[in-house]
């Protein structure tokens, strides 16, 4: 039987230290929409999401009732749009047309974001990728709740510099159009090597070609239960830090395994997967920095940071999948900046620079994350931060991604304000340095050989 | 048999017991267990009942709970028995 002390314990994590899942997200795919038509084709996919997801948010609010546990979000992710709008678009505004319509269908069904808006050019692009990447600044500037992304590299694949260099100006663009907005457009986009199919996290999410009709995935969150958690073992050893946190995240992902099952039973929709990630949210306490600091770091970023950071995920890990039946997603500590006040604050204290975050992504997922850099940082800037990122995803066989916010008009010791989960973040300098010769080039990165390992 | 575990929090008063059960036996909710102390003025009391034969559905319950709780000046919480299994037991 269960007793008092393991009640207020779960109900200590939920009530004061943000314990949440933090987005059922329904993957539905559109590839039976498909039509040489554009309307009969935007008819098909707004019918096919309503009626998949018609009882998405009300399931959704019921669980969390009855367990008495927040599911804060509830989402959408959908086929590759590239794909499924191929044989009807001929011009970047038709695939603009298919953005408006799942924002539609998004705002009705009532789920906040919808992934999907993507295209996957890790090899080579299509004709109706490359429209789709062209479309993407328009498509995220008409629309409130429709999230992009794109694939341009993987590990056997090597990386699409083409894709990477048009990306660069894209990001800029989409800057530019919601210039009046902190270039709020940039947050909806992210850039991704190895990209999941089954990622259930905005901005990245989509349900790739792998995947069923549909499928519920699930992420959890909790960075504050595991600091809490720390707070206890503070002078310990390294081996009661590890048991810590793997026992944390356990709890934790049960909590994500319990929720999706449920979910996926009352909708009637397979089970996916938990992305076992630590989420941080602006909240206090929510916050993965902090995590690091407990562990030992004055601020994230300092000496240690990348080794701290390590190990932390790697426990996560370890304490997750055996909690949950079916692992996957990104699963890992995300460290965006703007959606984590610690992060903030170590970026405001001077601690943390873009260079030290990228050294960490090597450790963690996912990437350069809610990164608000110069409005002036030029395109091919943008190409080669991406391509860096890119490079150390496609070489450790581990998904990387980036998004950046060039905020338009803002400057280093500006900030940009997104609200909500999504936090403020201040402006990051960037290496000043010209990377235009090298990103000018035309072609792909050759996939990386995997034997003599150093 | 269906548990839920009621939790109910907050400075103590007179009468919080006899309101919450009440409650629990307008709806057809049998208790199965109560275990309740008083820290520092403040009431704790866990109670595990059984929700099989209630006359409204789970969530419906969980929100006229919180109701309740607010009418009483404590917080009341209502959650299946499961999500403490699955964490508290491999």
């Amino acid at each position: 039987m269960i007793n008092f002390r393991e009640v207020a314990e779960t109900n200590a994590m939920i009530q004061k230290e943000n314990l949440d899942v933090r987005t059922i997200t329904m993957g539905i795919s559109l590839l039976s929409c498909i039509s040489s038509d554009l309307e009969e084709l935007n008819r098909n996919i707004y019918d096919r999401i309503t009626s998949c997801a018609r009882d998405l948010v009300k399931t959704g609010e019921e669980i969390s009732k009855e367990y008495g546990i927040p599911i804060v979000n509830k989402r959408i992710s959908v086929t590759p749009i590239a794909l499924i709008g191929g044989a009807a678009c001929k011009k970047p505004e038709d695939f603009v047309t298919i953005a408006r319509t799942l924002d539609r269908a998004a705002t009705d069904v009532g789920v906040n974001l919808i992934g999907g808006y993507s295209a996957l050019v890790s090899k080579g692009m299509t004709a109706a990728d490359e429209m789709l990447i062209r479309s993407i600044p328009q498509a995220l500037t008409e629309t409130e709740r429709v999230c992009s992304s794109v694939n341009v590299g993987s590990t056997k694949t090597g990386i699409n510099m083409d894709a990477v260099r048009l990306i660069g100006d894209m990001i800029l663009e989409t800057a530019y159009l919601t210039r009046d907005r902190d270039s709020i457009g940039c947050m909806k986009f992210v850039v991704f090597c190895n990209a999941p199919d089954d990622n259930p996290f905005m901005a990245g999410a989509f349900h790739g070609v792998t995947e069923a009709d549909q499928i519920i995935n699930v992420g959890v969150s909790g960075p504050g239960v595991v600091k809490t958690a720390l707070e206890e073992v503070r002078e310990a050893d390294f081996e009661t830090l590890c048991e810590t946190i793997k026992k944390t995240a356990f709890k934790v992902t049960r909590v994500g395994q319990l929720v999706a099952k449920e979910a996926s039973k009352r909708l009637n929709v397979p089970f996916g997967i938990v992305d076992l990630s630590l989420a941080p949210t602006p909240a206090i306490g929510d916050s993965v920095a902090d995590i690091l600091c407990e562990i030992g770091l004055e601020y994230a970023g300092a000496p240690g940071t990348t080794a701290a950071l390590a190990m932390l995920n790697d426990q996560v890990k370890k304490g997750g999948v055996m909690a949950s039946s079916y692992v996957g997603g990104l699963s890992g500590a995300f460290i965006p900046v703007s959606e984590d006040q610690g992060m903030i604050d170590a970026v405001e204290a001077g601690a943390l620079t873009l260079e030290k975050l990228e050294a960490m992504t090597c450790v963690c997922s996912v990437g350069l994350d809610m990164i608000a850099v110069p409005g002036d940082t030029g395109a091919t800037t943008l190409a080669g931060i991406i391509a860096d990122e890119m490079a150390i995803g496609m070489v450790n066989q581990k998904t990387t991604a980036v998004r950046l916010i060039p905020a338009y008009g803002k400057k280093v010791g500006d900030q940009v304000e997104f609200g909500g989960l999504f936090g403020y973040a201040p402006i990051m300098p960037v290496n000043q340095f010209s990377c235009e010769r090298f990103v000018n080039r035309k072609g792909r990165i050759p996939a990386p050989i995997h034997s003599f390992k150093n | 048999m269906k548990k839920t575990i009621i939790t109910v929090v907050g400075k103590d008063t007179v009468g919080i017991i006899a309101k919450v059960c009440t409650y629990l036996s307008e709806n057809g909710i049998n208790i199965l267990d109560i275990s309740q102390t008083i820290v520092d003025e403040y009431f704790n009391m866990m109670m595990i009942v059984d929700t099989a034969k209630a006359t409204k559905e789970a969530a419906v319950l969980s929100d006229e709970l919180t109701a309740l709780g607010k009418e009483i000046g404590v917080i009341i919480t209502c959650q299946k028995e499961e999500i403490f299994d699955m964490m508290h037991r491999i």
